[in-house]
């Protein structure tokens, strides 16, 4: 074998050129099938908000309880959120670090107001008397919009961490392509949030 | 929303456009997006908030249609899903989850309002399928000396 095949040409079983996929190359689409899964999660809490959502056992119901000023609000502070995380994108890909973790901090702001008036908003409730443990509704409202505020809340905690990467090591491939996903993520918790608050608080206050 | 824009300067080996799709849109783009938002969500809010329709089943579904629009506007402005993204992968993945949300969704309503409907009390269950086997026996043996 070893001096029949010195000679001759090695017979190749693989490409003559190897496919040099770039580091990262797949993480936009692997993070996109992430995004999805969750987003059959809270399919399923909206499907269990929507058969118990009806179910109040004596208690009190969307009318008394949801207060859609505040709510409106809420909606607004995500909805900043995502344009100025729109903007510190915009700022990175000119690789200007101090305007991305400018809109960056902005960002983190009003995702911290919508979750200090979510957690107002339980506390209230359940300072009523209306916590998860008082009806199926209650249950559902509380597991349906306490899982989005816990997205948000990852969320924002990944953006800290993003925020300490990108001081440390500047805008490098790497960062770039995690505030990418960040951004998928972000962008994504608002469009769960227009079904929340379609669902759940309009379509409650009119039932 | 091309390498017409975004030039990708280090990236020599790329021979496929799946990176070129990953447009991150404009400063216009997203201000489009952020407007089309604001008044997508100012509507709903508004006719719930003033009764403005006079009829909750017909307010319903304006806002629900109200939702949908803002979720493609959504997907498009921000999140710049189109059927280019990584080849198409993206959307097909995206139309997937969205046949099983449908499912999910339409199923799990159409079986729970079924058995709600049949587990109702005992008085609508006569009227709807009249007396039971169960039923007919209690009756006789209320009927015995």
């Amino acid at each position: 074998m070893s001096s029949a095949t010195a000679h001759r040409e090695p017979r190749a079983y693989h490409l003559p050129e190897e496919p040099h996929l770039h580091e990262g190359h797949s993480t936009m689409l692997g993070f996109w099938m992430y995004l999805m899964s969750d987003c059959l999660i809270f399919a399923i809490l909206f499907a269990t908000y929507a058969v118990l959502g009806g179910s109040y056992a004596g208690g009190p119901g969307p009318k008394d309880l949801f207060d859609l000023p505040l709510v409106a609000l809420n909606t607004a502070m995500l909805l900043f959120s995502s344009i100025t995380y729109g903007f510190a994108m915009l700022a990175m890909e000119k690789n200007r670090v101090s305007a991305t973790q400018g809109w960056l901090v902005v960002t983190l702001l009003f995702g911290g107001a919508f979750l200090f008036i979510e957690l107002y908003e339980f506390a209230h409730l359940i300072h009523e008397g209306a916590g998860p443990w008082r009806s199926a509704f209650l249950s559902s409202f509380f597991t349906l919009v306490g899982t989005h505020g816990l997205h948000v809340t990852f969320g924002s905690i990944w953006l800290v961490t993003l925020m300490v990467q990108v001081a440390k090591k500047g805008l490098i491939p790497a960062n770039k392509r995690r505030l990418m996903c960040l951004s998928m993520f972000w962008h994504f918790l608002d469009v769960i949030w227009i079904g929340v608050f379609t669902f759940v608080y309009l379509m409650g206050v009119l039932r | 929303m091309s390498d017409a824009v975004h030039p990708h300067g280090g990236h020599d080996h790329h021979h496929d456009d799946h990176h070129d799709a990953h447009s991150h849109g404009s400063f216009g783009s997203y201000m489009i997006g952020f407007g089309l938002s604001v008044i997508l969500t100012a509507i709903p809010f508004w006719l719930v908030m003033s009764g403005a329709l006079n009829d909750p089943q017909l307010t319903g579904i304006v806002i629900m249609g109200f939702a949908a629009v803002q979720v493609v506007v959504h997907m498009i402005y921000f999140l710049h899903m189109n059927t280019r993204v990584e080849g198409g992968w993206s959307f097909m993945a995206m139309m997937l989850t969205v046949v099983l949300v449908v499912i999910v969704l339409s199923g799990s309503l159409w079986v729970m309002y079924h058995l709600n409907a049949n587990m109702m009390p005992h008085a609508q269950m006569e009227m709807d399928m009249g007396p039971t086997q169960e039923m007919r026996v209690m009756h006789n043996m209320s009927e015995m000396p």
